[in-house]
């Protein structure tokens, strides 16, 4: 009965183990823009993979799946599950790649029923500072709408905007602004 | 409007000081005889055509302990009264050469008049006692030798500057029936005191409300909450400021009545409201809200009573600011496609859309009257330039070229300056004021960053 459990308890560690492996970037920091690494041009030798390797891996203890329930929320929204989705300048509409990180963490809203979210909208300093106020809200009922077409409950999603007030990235180029033009996720409840 | 213009006729600190009209004086030595001796001119003109020559020397110091107050007494009203360029004021690294009158009786008025001067101010100051002053000043008709303008101030010694700014605006409406501004405030947000919250992915700016006097000098911090809080508009009496506050996590409006500490909540956490503007009469708010789903304009009672929606759009709609006579409302929009700006009837009615020519425009502010304006924010190129809207004429004037960025304009109480923020000093986001055509553009803050302003009657 326990040996069950356990195996099960491993067997949802390693998935979570492996959707995680994304680079490990800096606290919650959004993933740069897709520079391609031309250097992989002869793919690394595959480790070797024996019986007994895999026999030795499996006591480690289950530590991605205690550590998500286990973590504050202080601790959980530095290092968030959650990706932020990137905007266009002056627009409010996702793209299919906004599209495709509202539909993932659409699917940690699944995966972890009790959580909800505020989805902050933000912009980049481009626009004006008083219709940024209105732009971020209309950025975050965006995804938010999005997010209930996927079939989260809106009472699990909560909007607010900052417009312009909380730049990600201080800068001044459109490397800076592509970075601020965002749908943040912060978990509020667990 | 009585009452309004009765409050800034008062003034705010001076209600705790005792202001006494002196009789105007009758001159001390002979006036020419082309002059009628019992009327006296109390309008001081210069030679035809140009503007009269102001001196403001220092104030003479009756007690030893008032020398600091008497230079910025003078430094302060030359700042003034050249402010409004309704004088040609001489400027006062020329007075070395005239020897400083001791008393009202020996103003050196051939010296002053070789300068060229045709109005000169003589003033005193002096310490009453470790906290208060007596301020004695004079206008003179440099040609005539009459003293056209004499009052007396006691109060408190700690803002000598008011003394100053009083003056000024009376020595304005005296001599040209005109409302000066050195008595009204700007409020504005800023993140000055660097201060920080933790943010969910790394530290965030607060940012607070603050007032300065118009000359940004005597800075005020209104807010103590350590959030965000933006946006602040002032009410009609000079004594609340509306402003958007997250302290409770999300945009709510708040008023803070400055003189009190205390603190009213129209809206209360009904759903998000923000950028809060007092109706000219000060008894309605115009504000966006998300409460009905998407950024509309609402108009409500001061205490939140009497809610009704102005507008009815999918599209944006928000920076709201009220026309003079609080009958009309204008707005930006984006149901073109691009934000623009609208005027509306105060009930949403007789809608039009007066930019035309631009590609992004922002938070318009209607001029007082007698001016019948709208100033905006207008994207220009990289950044955004401060352009005038003429509503009899239809057309518009640019009054800002490319220094920096220059967005949220707020019109003076008279209609003659308009305050913005601008990144063209290369230190951050700061408060400047210019004139009405773009001239005289005047840095007023320096720490930090500072934003939206909006100047106080």
């Amino acid at each position: 009965m326990n040996r069950a459990i356990t195996l099960v308890m491993l067997v949802v560690a390693l998935a979570i183990g492996c959707a995680k492996k994304q680079p490990a970037t800096a606290a919650g920091q959004p993933a740069p823009p897709a520079t391609t690494s031309t250097q992989p041009s002869t793919p690394p030798p595959p480790p070797p993979r024996t019986a007994e390797r895999v026999e030795e891996a499996v006591p480690v203890p289950s530590i991605n799946e205690d550590n998500i329930s286990n973590r504050s929320l202080e601790d959980l929204n530095r290092d968030s599950p959650f990706k932020p989705a990137f905007f266009a300048l002056d627009s409010e509409d996702l793209d299919d790649a906004g599209r495709a990180v509202v539909a993932a963490n659409a699917d940690i809203m699944k995966k972890y029923p009790t959580w909800v979210v505020t989805i902050e909208g933000h912009c980049d300093e481009r626009g004006t500072a008083e219709y940024n106020l209105a732009l971020g809200e209309r950025r975050a009922v965006a995804v938010k709408t999005y997010m209930v077409a996927l079939g989260i409950s809106p009472d699990r999603l909560r909007t607010v905007s900052y417009g312009k007030e909380f730049p990600f990235d201080m800068g001044h180029t459109e490397t800076a602004w592509s970075k601020n033009r965002r749908a943040h996720f912060v978990i509020t409840s667990k | 409007m009585d009452k309004n213009v009765m409050n800034w006729t008062l003034g705010v600190v001076l209600a705790a000081c005792c202001v006494i009209a002196l009789l105007a004086q009758t001159p001390q030595e002979p006036a020419p005889a082309t002059q009628q001796p019992s009327e006296i001119q109390l309008v001081i003109s210069g030679e035809p055509g140009t503007p009269p020559r102001y001196a403001v020397p220092d104030f003479v110091a009756l007690s030893p302990d008032a020398a600091d107050t008497a230079k910025t007494l003078g430094q302060v009203l030359w700042d003034d009264l050249n402010f409004e360029r309704e004088f040609y004021m001489i400027p006062r690294d020329t007075y070395s050469t005239i020897p400083p009158a001791r008393t009202a009786d020996d103003v050196p008025f051939a010296a002053w008049r070789e300068l060229g001067a045709d109005a000169v101010v003589f003033g005193t100051v002096q310490k009453t006692d470790a906290n208060n002053v007596r301020v004695q000043v004079r206008l003179y008709n440099v040609r005539t030798r009459q003293s056209v303008f004499a009052k007396e101030y006691t109060g408190a010694a700690a803002n000598p500057r008011l003394y100053a700014h009083t003056i000024s605006d009376e020595i304005h409406q005296q001599q040209r029936a005109l409302r000066g501004v050195a008595r009204t405030k700007i409020a504005f947000s800023s993140d000055r005191n660097r201060e920080r919250i933790a943010g969910p992915v790394q530290n965030r700016d607060v940012k607070e409300v603050y007032i300065a006097d118009y000359d940004g000098e005597n800075v005020r911090r209104v807010t103590t909450n350590r959030q965000l809080n933006i946006t602040p508009t002032w009410a009609p009496d000079a004594r609340g400021i509306a402003y958007t506050s997250y302290r409770r996590g999300y945009p709510d409006i708040f008023v803070a009545l400055i003189y009190q500490g205390l603190q009213e909540t129209p809206t209360n956490g009904v759903a998000q409201n923000w950028l809060p503007m007092f109706s000219p009469d000060g008894t309605r708010i115009c504000f966006t809200s998300n409460r009905d789903g998407n950024p509309e304009l609402y108009v409500m009672n001061r205490d939140g009573s009497n809610l009704r929606r102005v507008t009815n759009n999918p599209a944006i709609d928000t920076s709201p600011t009220w026309s003079p006579n609080g009958t009309q409302i204008a707005f930006t929009s984006d149901r073109g496609g691009t934000p623009q700006i609208y005027v509306a009837g105060a009930d949403g009615l007789n809608l039009r859309r007066i930019t035309t020519n631009e590609s992004y425009a922002d938070r318009p502010t209607w001029a007082p009257a007698p001016f019948n304006e709208i100033a905006f924010a207008a994207r220009t190129g990289p950044g955004y330039d401060i352009k005038v809207y003429d509503l009899a004429g239809g057309e518009t004037r640019q009054i800002t070229f490319g220094e920096g960025s220059n967005e949220s304009p707020a019109y003076s109480p008279n209609g003659r300056h308009i305050a913005f923020t601008s990144t063209r000093g290369g230190r951050g986001v700061q408060i400047y004021t210019m004139g009405r055509d773009g001239k005289n553009v005047k840095q007023i803050t320096r720490d930090g960053n500072n934003y939206t302003p909006s100047w106080s009657n």
